[in-house]
């Protein structure tokens, strides 16, 4: 059984970019979320998508890890067509994706260290994740992972019982429990107030950064992207109409992606 | 303004269909009444025989081959109750995760659905009667008839809860690359497990409870030694028994209650 097998090793070298190519996705036919996306993003730095509630950010996100199908186009990563796998395969990939999500998504009545391991579900076999019998280095790995988001006096206390922004740093450690070859946020700031959402973001940034993942992260607050990006996309009713690094970014972009102007001034 | 207050709609209009229905209902109620020879006259002449009957019943019949006849049957009793609940529950789990809409495919979830709603058709006595006739008199039909009461009970609230459990916290899980299996144990039964635990609790409170039930249709324990001592108008007996069915349903409701505080 290869589920017990060592993750790969966390490859400097390793190709982590990932391309899409025509990806359309539609809820309802004749109503495309996603209109034909051709994105390539290197394998490092953090990306942004940019741009107004509904316009598929969030479509475009968890297609990439297919928590959401997508109707057509390809997602290729690490040598596959993501978007064509099935059962098994899917879950191997999937082991590669880490995601930090707008509301957290930490199981509720389990404590923080059991969150963070949860990110070895892909590599334990299932009786050792029932009885909690994770193997030491895993273990150990999670205490270290906790350290580093800053939360190790609170391993064993139930994930219920922390703040928002204690909720997302177990999040993230989470994901970086995975040895994650790309991590997605899906808006990992949204719940969060102003000066906890910089926090979130600079951690995202910093531990992606050391171990060279590359981050797709999708932002509604526009100052956060500037800040913390590498480059910017923005998106618009399902299109791409702005692709750049941040200084590149202006009022006349802005307006392409949001519409409307009384907001600038 | 006068005419604009007498043509808006008066707010609350008869409801004429519910008050027809109510009528009809109470008109029925008569009739079966007397068609059943349902009367006072006869309620309150049954009565008199009821202080004839509780005189017999005191006081209560302790004979030392009578407690071992009782002690006997309650223990059955207990067994009974005891294995329906552990293999009842151990089949409600995977029946009540099959039948969560938001776990199951769709054509498994629907016959799931299916074989829940024919489980939970007939009362557990009904049930028994069937399982004696199957199976045989004794314990063992009393066990079948009510695991089928469990199943049909625990997985239709299971399934329910699943129903209602957080799917966010269930897609995170899903997003890790876990395999099946590993969701439900780490991403749903976390979710479940109180309100599952509460089921379970009651249920073994209720198999307690039935397990005199079936006794009285030949499933075994402490029902059939009750049957018996109506049967011989050992009414004293049967006050015996009736008291220590109280004892133990007492006993199962706080060991139940202990149960739930466990798992909050």
């Amino acid at each position: 059984m290869d589920a017990s097998a060592p993750s790969p090793p966390a490859a400097t070298g390793l190709d982590r970019s990932l391309v899409i190519r025509r990806l359309t996705k539609h809820y309802r036919a004749g109503a495309p979320v996603l209109k034909n996306i051709t994105l390539t993003v290197e394998g490092r730095g953090v990306t942004a998508i940019i741009g107004p509630s509904g316009t598929g950010k969030s479509t475009l996100v968890r297609c990439i890890n297919r928590l959401i199908d997508p109707s057509a186009g390809e997602i290729l990563f690490l040598g596959q067509d993501l978007a064509k796998l099935h059962g098994r395969a899917l879950r191997k990939a999937r082991r590669h994706i880490g995601m930090v999500f707008q509301e957290f998504n930490l199981v509720e009545r389990l404590s923080v260290i059991e969150n963070v391991l949860t990110g070895r579900l892909g590599y334990v076999p299932v009786w050792r994740a029932w009885l909690r019998k994770f193997p030491a280095e895993d273990v150990d790995r999670a205490f270290r992972l906790l350290d580093a988001v800053g939360l190790s006096d609170l391993a064993t206390r139930r994930a219920d019982r922390l703040s928002g922004g204690q909720r997302q740093r177990v999040g993230i450690a989470r994901a970086l429990m995975q040895h994650p070859d790309l991590i997605l946020a899906d808006e990992p700031t949204s719940s969060l107030d102003p000066k906890t959402s910089v926090e979130i973001m600079e951690l995202i940034a910093r531990r992606a950064g050391e171990h060279e993942i590359p981050v797709i992260v999708n932002l509604h607050n526009v100052e956060l992207a500037r800040r913390f990006a590498d480059r910017i996309v923005g998106l618009s009713k399902g299109e791409i109409v702005f692709d750049g690094p941040p200084h590149r970014l202006e009022d006349t972009h802005l307006l392409a992606i949001y519409g409307g102007e009384g907001w600038l001034e | 303004m006068i005419e604009a207050a007498s043509s808006r709609a008066t707010p609350f209009p008869p409801n004429w269909l519910a008050r027809i229905g109510l009528l009809a209902l109470a008109l029925y109620v008569v009739y079966a009444c007397s068609t059943l020879d349902i009367t006072w006259a006869r309620f309150v002449e049954g009565l008199g025989h009821a202080p004839r009957f509780i005189s017999r019943m005191l006081p209560p019949d302790v004979a030392p081959d009578k407690l071992q006849l009782l002690r006997h049957g309650m223990i059955e009793s207990l067994q009974i109750a005891i294995l329906a609940t552990v293999f009842g529950i151990a089949l409600s789990l995977p029946l009540g995760l099959a039948a969560a809409r938001n776990l199951s495919p769709g054509p498994l979830a629907w016959l799931s659905r299916t074989l829940i709603a024919l489980l939970r058709t007939f009362h557990p006595v009904i049930v028994a009667i069937l399982c004696v006739k199957a199976i045989g008199f004794g314990a063992l039909a009393g066990v079948v008839a009510l695991i089928v009461a469990s199943m049909g009970f625990v997985s239709k609230l299971l399934a329910d809860a699943v129903e209602e459990m957080s799917m966010q916290q269930v897609e995170a899980v899903h997003a890790t690359g876990a395999p099946f299996l590993s969701v439900i144990v780490i991403g749903v039964l976390p979710q479940v497990m109180p309100r599952f635990v509460g089921f379970c609790a009651y249920q073994l409170d209720s198999n307690l409870r039935n397990s005199a039930l079936v006794g009285l249709v030949g499933g075994g324990g402490i029902g059939a030694t009750l049957f018996t001592a109506f049967q011989r108008f050992d009414y004293d007996f049967v006050l015996t028994i009736v008291l220590a069915i109280v004892a133990i349903v007492m006993i199962g409701e706080i060991v139940a209650g202990w149960m739930r505080s466990l798992f909050q």
